[in-house]
């Protein structure tokens, strides 16, 4: 096998398996930059990829055809937009700590979709899943087209929401908005934003984007629903935002780099290539904690992240 | 453009916060084209009544009228509705954002559309600043802005958002003297179109700026009246309650041999540029040297350095004649250096922890205060009243987080906790800034005991009358060097005003 193939091999697997971990990571990036820390992600994108899952699987004999997926999608997003309010309701009205708050809320999400998986489906069932769509033209390019344009379609929406979370974060009025409530909410409450009310547009945003994201695992990857489908996934996507310094171009990087990653550790099981299996898996893990250990940036996050505001509050 | 505002009332006006009455049935009253100026001790709830006349804080009793009708705002945008601005004490600018940003940031109109129009606001911002002359660069992100810059920015931002009444919360606290001049001119030419209330503790800006005058004391309004009819000095018996007199620095006793020496200084400031460059400067046991110089002038560098919080790029500092200049906060603390510095809230003291706590962090370790690692609570406890007692420190009790107290209270903790330590250097910066009348003459009064104990104190200022008033010698500051030093008796407000805009003695 040349050197070519090989990294034929590991790009166009590595591009669609960033896509999960995209499309959270860009909500979670959203929340942050409205100062609320969800460590919830993980919830979000189980309850996702179950809810996600459900009506492909009810109709496997309907005739719903691709009708169903989109379905799928849907409710993954309202579902995931619930749970976003949720946690607002948790942590911007009730202000309890962001921290202790997400931990229940991954745990609540990943509990109840998996009891609800084992109720009403109980074993592992597969469903026909996403089809690709190539790309006319464009996906018989030489190399690229494959890495690049033989996916399923929801793989180049993903793509195309990271310029597009560019521009929502810093075009429009919004945007504007999200930005200085995670910056300095007080400065915004005294031009008469309301904070709190951003906040849970953003937390709403976040949680829609976790929950496709969580769908997209089970209809896209997978094609099957499993209890650990998401496998810490949502907690690699928070990490993403930080890697990626609150911008969507860094989250979608660190995203390819940690699923790149992945992909090769696959492909060198695949290829009998002999290294020990354990420390393969460990690659990916590991190279995101150097690279933010390493990374120095002098651009500083949201500074309010993480703290409740409250008006009349001093200290 | 708003209605202007003919007449605006508070009547009547009751805030409380938990274990405090901030308010107590207040009443004023502004006219059109008139500026008045409320002032009043720290802590007399001068921010809290202003900040339910923005909308901020809702009142628990009493109204406010605007143009004989009753308004009730829920949010700072139904003042803004009715022409009502605030310049807060603290700046409200989100300092990762461009000026014109900010300003987008409460413009209404440009919030009905999906696309940020950021043109339009750099047009507004652009107009206004020309209008008033108040310049200022719409596309600078403020984190690069001084201080006066910003305040500029603030006063372009509410004006633009169409302010009619415009409240200035200490506007001059961080300010230079020519700033501060030049703040007091644009505003004087401003109320051909604008109502003013104007808040400070500078009765000179007061007399300067305003027309009638409201004075608060613990919530409540003491007096009432025109400016023009009364002193500042008759001023400040009225907001204190006593006659104030600011002490001053007798000159008398030889000072002793050197405690502090600074050689060939250098130090990097935070954007990596050579913010002190070559510093030489000698404090004497039993003086004050004060150091007046515009701020940015590497003041910041230099107190930093000399608590050990800046890395020493070269040079030497020496404490006593130990050398400094590379050792830990906690080694110069032990030397004896007493530090009180800049940003009271985050270098000062720790907010949520008590004031009896906060007495005690630079000892705590020590024998006395703890023993075998568990800490002595009656002793801190003991400690914390009888510093209480000595330095008139006001809070409802020593158990109370420092974060709570007024501003004058927390520098009265944080000298405390300096002076009971018995330093043999102290380094005081801008020890004043943003206290009341009577708190400012009580720590000035502070330092020259501490000056009569035969320590040296190097005062870090910006006030020309502070560093005349309490020093011996003064050096001034400029550009990172020392430019020049002076007896404090052959020193006159030309003479420092022209060293410290860098122009050398003849
Ligand atoms: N948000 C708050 N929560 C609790 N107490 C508060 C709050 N804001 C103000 N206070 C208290 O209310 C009183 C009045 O405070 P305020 O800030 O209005 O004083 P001030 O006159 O503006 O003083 P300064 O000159 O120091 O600015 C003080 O005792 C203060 O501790
Ligand atoms: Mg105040």
């Amino acid at each position: 096998m040349t050197l070519g193939q090989m990294a034929y091999d590991i790009l166009s697997l590595g591009v669609p398996f960033s896509v999960a971990l995209l499309l959270a990571a860009l909500g979670e990036m959203f929340n942050q930059r409205a100062g609320v820390f969800n460590l919830g992600c993980e919830g979000i994108m189980s309850l996702g990829a179950f809810v996600g899952f459900l009506p492909a699987y009810l109709a496997r004999s309907g005739s719903l055809g691709p009708w169903a997926d989109l379905l799928g999608f849907a409710l993954a997003a309202v579902v995931g937009m619930l749970l976003g309010l949720l946690f607002g309701l948790v942590t911007v009205t009730f202000r309890a700590p962001q921290g202790i708050a997400g931990i229940g809320l991954a745990m609540l999400g990943t509990g109840v979709a998996g009891t609800l998986f084992r109720h009403e489906i109980g074993g592992v069932t597969g469903v026909e899943g996403v089809a690709n769509l190539p790309i006319p033209g464009l996906s018989r390019i030489p190399f690229l087209g494959g890495v690049l344009f033989n996916h399923n379609p929801v793989v180049y929406v993903a793509f195309l929401l990271v310029p597009a979370s560019g521009y929502l974060l810093h075009r429009t009025s919004w945007g504007l908005r999200v930005r200085a409530v995670g910056t300095h909410p007080r400065a915004a409450d005294t031009l008469g934003i309301d904070v709190n009310r951003v906040r849970y547009q953003a937390l709403m945003l976040g949680g829609a984007l976790g929950g496709m994201g969580g769908a997209y695992l089970s209809l896209c990857q997978a094609k099957m629903f499993a209890d650990d489908l998401v496998a810490g996934r949502g907690f690699i996507a928070v990490a993403l935002v930080y890697f990626g310094r609150w911008s969507p171009w860094g989250v979608a990087a660190g995203a390819l780099l940690f699923s790149l990653a992945q992909s090769l550790q696959l492909s060198l099981q695949v290829w009998g290539i002999r290294f020990p299996y354990e420390f393969a898996v460990m690659l990916p893990y590991v190279l995101v904690i150097v690279v933010l250990a390493l990374s120095r940036s002098r651009t500083i996050g949201p500074t309010a992240l993480g703290r409740a505001f409250n008006r009349e509050m001093r200290v | 453009m708003n209605e202007p505002i003919r007449e605006l009332a508070l009547e009547g006006i009751t805030k409380r916060f938990p274990g405090i009455l901030a308010c107590n049935r207040v009443s004023l009253e502004v006219r059109r084209g008139e500026a008045l100026a409320l002032v009043g001790e720290n802590g007399a709830g001068k921010s809290t009544l202003m900040n339910i006349l923005a909308g901020l804080y809702q009142p628990d009793e009493g109204s406010i009228r605007v143009n004989g009708e009753v308004v009730r705002f829920a949010s700072p945008a139904d003042a803004f509705d009715r022409g009502i601005g605030m310049v807060h004490q603290n700046f409200m600018l989100v300092p990762s954002m461009t000026v014109t940003e900010n300003v987008a940031l409460g413009m209404k109109a440009l919030h009905r559309r999906i696309r940020l129009d950021l043109k339009e606001a750099r047009r507004r911002v652009l107009e206004v600043s020309a209008h008033h002359e108040l310049p200022v660069n719409p596309d600078a992100p403020v984190w690069q802005l001084s201080v006066g810059e910003q305040q500029r920015v603030e006063l372009v931002k509410t004006l633009c958002l169409g302010a009619r009444l415009l409240i200035l919360d200490e506007p001059t606290s961080a300010l230079t003297p020519q700033e501060t001049d030049d703040l007091l001119d644009r505003l004087r030419r401003m109320m051909a179109e604008l109502s003013i209330i104007f808040i400070s503790h500078k009765l000179n800006e007061v007399k300067a700026l305003s027309d009638r005058v409201t004075i608060l004391r613990h919530g409540e309004v003491v007096f009432h009246g025109s400016t023009a009819d009364h002193s500042t000095a008759e001023l400040a018996a009225l907001m204190t309650g006593r006659d104030v007199v600011q002490p001053r620095n007798e000159q008398s006793g030889a000072p002793g041999r050197e405690v502090l020496t600074v050689r060939a200084l250098r130090v990097r400031g935070d954007r990596g540029n050579l913010a002190l460059d070559g510093l030489d400067l000698d404090v004497r046991a039993g003086e004050i040297l004060g150091l007046a110089g515009v701020s940015g002038n590497g003041q910041r560098e230099l107190a930093d350095a000399l608590a050990g919080l800046r890395p020493v790029e070269s040079g030497s500092i020496r404490l006593d004649g130990a050398e400094i200049a590379h050792a830990s906060p906690r080694r110069i603390i032990d030397g004896g250096m007493g530090y009180v510095p800049e940003d009271r809230h985050h270098e000062g003291i720790v907010g949520p922890f008590s004031v009896e706590e906060n007495l005690v962090l630079k000892d705590v370790g020590k024998a006395g205060f703890s023993r075998h690692g568990f800490l002595r609570p009656g002793e801190i406890h003991r400690n914390a009243e009888e510093l209480r007692e000595r330095f008139d420190i006001r809070c409802s009790s020593t158990a109370a987080a420092a974060g709570t107290l007024s501003g004058g209270n927390i520098q009265k903790v944080i000298l405390a906790r300096e002076l009971a330590r018995g330093p043999k250097a102290l380094v005081a910066v801008y020890p004043t800034r943003g206290v009341d009348m009577g708190a400012a003459e009580f720590i000035h009064g502070q330092l020259l005991a501490l000056r009569r104990s035969s320590a040296g104190i190097l005062l870090v200022s910006e006030e020309l009358e502070e560093v005349m008033a309490l020093s011996d010698r003064i050096a001034v500051i400029y550009k990172g060097r020392i430019l020049e030093v002076l007896a404090s008796r052959d020193a006159t407000r030309r003479t420092l005003g022209l060293l410290m805009a860098g122009v050398p003695l003849g």
